[in-house]
């Protein structure tokens, strides 16, 4: 049944349908206003199902779609899917009102971009709470293209297509491995829907799809969100506008595979691969993307590395969350912290990575640059984006009193709980999990240092700016500051979340887990003197000191300019891949209908031999064959010589000749066989045809008379040879393979009892078979008007004589 | 049984005469040479069939004899009116 919770769904579509309506018919007021009513009653309505969800406790609402495929479309709210909606609701609000100030209304297409961002929006929500794995992929998909269509926002400018085009092929290409992926779960378990899959994981667990499924489902995650190496197109896609860099890539569509992870990690986090996939992949996109983001000098940039960072950090802890697991119950269970840590760093980074995308929008909006080789001093001049800034940006370092601190506390935790987790080999090269996440926290401390120094303190450069740099107005301050506030009270009130959002999300995670009790998850500041603790301190001092040197470092960011390797290596293969389709269709479309011939040819002997010779079919039987006499022989003979005249003469006419001769031959063998009217059709027909080839060849142009001359080809006469010899072969064993006898016997019989005719060939002609003739007088008519068209028609080119 | 032996002497005889006129077609120094060997292949195709017809016993190929007596005529027909002007349905003439 469709119900309210479907409605709500899809409402962001339907809203998007009003969209250009609106632009077109009120042009006075900006379209985003009506535009933001929808993520706020969503919003609201998705509030009021906390209640519901808290706990264990889920809804699920099933419309049929396509039943008889199983394919339903099943909306299901439980507390990962919550989360998500009312991130994107609540961060979509947020979005659609800062948008309203950012875009002008005179110069900007907006029921495009309202459009757009509306369908990404009823995909997002769509994505997270369905439950029929077809039904997630379709909204998948529709987040990859309402992306590609943000992205080229402005479209007229080319790296915004060069952005818009990367980020779709390598999601697209993500999304048909997760299709796979998805298929081949469906395949084992028997089911789309996502409940039961998980109650039928250990019949996956056990199948040999296991590893495919897994390591597709994972690629269409890590592609989705910016996983190393796939992290490449998330910089590229900063040519959008800054509300949708900042709903898009940090909150929401980059958090789709977040989610999938997420999602399946009941599923498949009994296998070690997962464990070390998702955690080795987490790391090394933080440790890459925080190397990467200080080398930027554009605010997006640092920006977009810094999320493909924070979203290898979530995903790596959500990796070391599926040791949690391999323990029956929650008590003494030290792993549940890290899938805790996700979800608590997975809302805080959607918190301050929005703010801090509408800070550099505004700084981008009100001085005109985003360069911070151009930017300093701006303390003075927008205190208020300051103070975003500085949230935000101490957030995202990991700085007490904000919500970074805590959630970055307990990825310490768990990285250095996770070492001591006794299988998988963990405690031989665990080690390294929590050194690489330090070190990463530590470039991640500088990276924010940057973002927020950089671009505020210093000496102004009024010379370098294109605008008067000055404070935005309120409108456009409001959605940061909201955001900001959201840091501050999550970073001060953490266990309001907890009941309310976390260990219900986590009870989705991990529900086995969830039955035994509650996961007793406490947030708060003050650790005592632990490990963590000791660690923040080091990323502090240490993140400080290269800060202070930075400048000494930069002369190695000239030697290493740009984190160029695996865009190079996406550009190289697109092109590659260009280059090398093209050769491969020079080389063998060569536009002669000779080579074509011998593709065809050769293809179908090789394939007939082989099916001849290799199924063992190939029988002579030599029992039924009738004994030849002289007549036939000398007339194989006659047909013999004028095929080889027809082959080794010169000269056209000779070969019309020999052609006719042949065909009168052929006559004679229907006398021969008895088949009188086949003979006279053959003589007629072979008259006119050699008559049609002569008055072809009486107007051939003079020019080609050079190249009369038939030259002997060893290619050509070994296919064509192969191919007589082939057609012999299977004739023989045709006839040798006889096995039901011809049904001629009722024609014979019927054919003056049932017809009222003595000949039989006319009678299966027009009575019995006339269905055929009816279609070949058919291909005559046509035939003929073809000529008659042809000859008479002349458009264009042709010389009218 | 003599007979069906002279029947089929016959029709070797004609088939020997076939291929000597067909050399003909393949050599013969002139266009009007061959025009007149494909003439002459046509009425021994002729007296082929009609042998034919009495050593398989049966009337049905006397239609095919009747057809080749008139293609032949009108190829030849129309060669010689190709060799003679060029053309062998001309056009009218205010076309």
């Amino acid at each position: 049944m469709f119900t309210i919770l479907h409605l709500a769904i899809i409402a962001p579509f339907l809203a998007a349908v009003l969209v250009p309506l609106l632009y077109k018919f009120i042009p006075r007021i900006h379209t985003g206003w009506f535009v933001l009513i929808v993520p706020i009653i969503l919003f609201s309505y998705f509030l009021s199902y906390l209640p519901e969800v808290s706990g264990t406790g889920s809804v699920m609402k099933t419309f049929e779609w396509i039943p008889s495929l199983g394919i339903n479309y099943i909306a299901y709210v439980d507390g990962l899917g919550l989360l998500f909606a009312l991130l994107i609701t609540g961060i979509g609000a947020l979005v659609v009102l800062y948008s309203i100030y950012y875009l002008d209304k005179h110069k900007e297409q907006l029921n495009n971009f309202y459009t757009y961002l509306l369908l990404f929006m009823g995909a997002m929500l769509g994505l997270t709470l369905s439950d029929n794995l077809i039904v997630l992929y379709t909204f998948w998909e529709i987040t990859s293209i309402s992306s590609f269509l943000l992205i080229s926002y402005w479209y007229t400018k080319e790296k915004s297509r060069y952005g818009a085009l990367k980020s779709l092929l390598i999601t697209v290409m993500g999304g048909f491995a997760l299709l796979v992926g998805f298929v081949l779960i469906a395949s084992v378990t028997g089911t789309y829907s996502i409940r039961g899959i998980l109650e039928a994981s250990d019949q996956l667990a056990d199948s040999p799809l296991f590893l495919p499924a897994m390591l597709l489902i994972l690629l269409g995650a890590f592609t989705k969100s910016a996983q190393f190496p796939f992290h490449i197109w998330l910089p590229d896609a900063m040519e959008a506008p800054t509300p949708v860099s900042a709903y898009l890539h940090s909150a929401t569509m980059v958090k789709a595979g977040i989610y999938l992870v997420a999602r399946m990690t009941p599923l498949f986090a009994v296998s070690a691969y997962w464990f070390w996939l998702v955690t080795g992949f987490g790391l090394l996109t933080l440790i890459w993307g925080s190397l990467s983001a200080i080398r930027q000098t554009d605010l997006k940039g640092i920006l977009a590395y810094s999320t493909v960072s924070q979203l290898g950090m979530i995903l790596s802890m959500l990796g070391a969350g599926a040791a949690a697991l391999h323990y029956d119950s929650i008590d003494n269970n030290a792993y549940t912290i890290a899938v805790a840590a996700a979800i608590f760093h997975l809302i805080n980074h959607a918190t301050y990575k929005g703010s801090l995308f509408m800070m550099v929008g505004i700084i981008d909006h009100e001085t005109g640059t985003r360069d911070i080789r151009r930017l300093g001093g701006l303390m003075t001049l927008m205190p208020i984006s300051f103070t975003i800034a500085v949230i935000g940006g101490f957030s995202m370092a990991g700085l007490p009193p904000f919500n970074g601190f805590l959630s970055k506390e307990m990825f310490f935790m768990s990285m250095v709980e996770i070492t001591h987790f006794p299988q998988y080999s963990v405690d031989s090269i665990g080690i390294l999990l929590p050194i690489v996440a330090w070190t990463a926290s530590i470039f991640t401390f500088v990276y924010c240092m940057m973002l927020v120094f950089r671009t505020f303190t210093g000496k102004l450069q009024k010379e370098k700016l294109p605008t008067k740099p000055h404070e935005a107005p309120f409108g456009m301050l409001l959605s940061p500051l909201i955001l900001v506030a959201l840091v501050v009270f999550i970073g001060f009130f953490p266990n309001t979340l907890v009941p309310t959002i976390i260990e219900p999300a986590m009870a989705s995670i991990m529900p086995e887990l969830a039955q035994t009790g509650s996961f007793g998850v406490d947030i708060y500041f003050w650790h005592g003197f632990s490990l963590e603790l000791f660690m923040t301190i080091g990323v502090v001092l240490l993140g400080t000191a290269i800060f202070l040197a930075l400048q000494k470092w930069n002369k190695m960011h000239v030697i290493f300019p740009e984190n160029r390797l695996f865009n190079q290596a996406y550009n190289r293969s697109l092109e590659g891949l260009d280059r090398s389709s093209h050769a491969l269709m020079s080389w063998h479309m060569t536009g002669l209908v000779r080579d074509y011939f011998i593709y065809i040819f050769s293809f179908t002997v090789v394939l007939l031999l082989f099916s001849l010779f290799g199924t063992g079919a190939f029988t002579i039987d030599v029992e039924n064959m009738v004994p030849v006499s002289p007549y036939e022989a000398i007339l194989s003979l006659v047909l013999v010589g004028s095929s080889l005249i027809l082959m080794f003469t010169r000269s056209r006419l000779k070969a019309v000749i020999s052609l006719g001769a042949l065909g009168y031959t052929v006559a004679l063998f229907f006398v021969l066989f008895r088949a009188p009217d086949l003979a006279l059709t053959q003589l007629t027909i072979e008259t006119v045809s050699v008559t049609l080839f002569l008055l072809c060849f009486y107007h051939f142009p003079q020019i080609f008379d050079a190249l009369k001359e038939t030259k002997f080809h060893a290619v050509n006469f070994v296919i064509s040879a192969t191919v007589g010899l082939t057609v012999t072969l299977i004739g023989l064993s045709a006839s040798g393979t006889r096995l039901f006898p011809a049904i001629s016997d009722y024609f014979l019989e019927n054919s003056y009892k049932e017809a009222g005719g003595n000949n039989v060939v006319n009678v299966i002609l027009v009575d019995f078979r006339g269905f055929d003739t009816l279609l070949e007088i058919l291909v005559l008519a046509i035939a003929s008007l073809g000529v008659y068209s042809l000859i008479k028609l002349r458009l264009a080119g042709g010389e009218n004589k | 049984m003599i007979l069906n032996a002279i029947y089929i002497t016959a029709a070797t005889l004609v088939t020997i005469s076939i291929l000597a006129t067909l050399y003909r077609v393949f050599k013969g120094p002139s266009m009007p040479d061959r025009v007149i060997a494909l003439d002459v292949i046509g009425i021994q195709l002729i007296s082929l069939t009609a042998l034919f017809c009495i050593i398989l016993n049966t009337r049905a190929f006397i239609e095919v004899m009747l057809l080749l007596a008139i293609l032949a005529f009108i190829g030849t027909v129309a060669f010689a009116k190709y060799i003679e002007k060029g053309v062998v349905i001309e056009h009218d003439r205010d076309s």
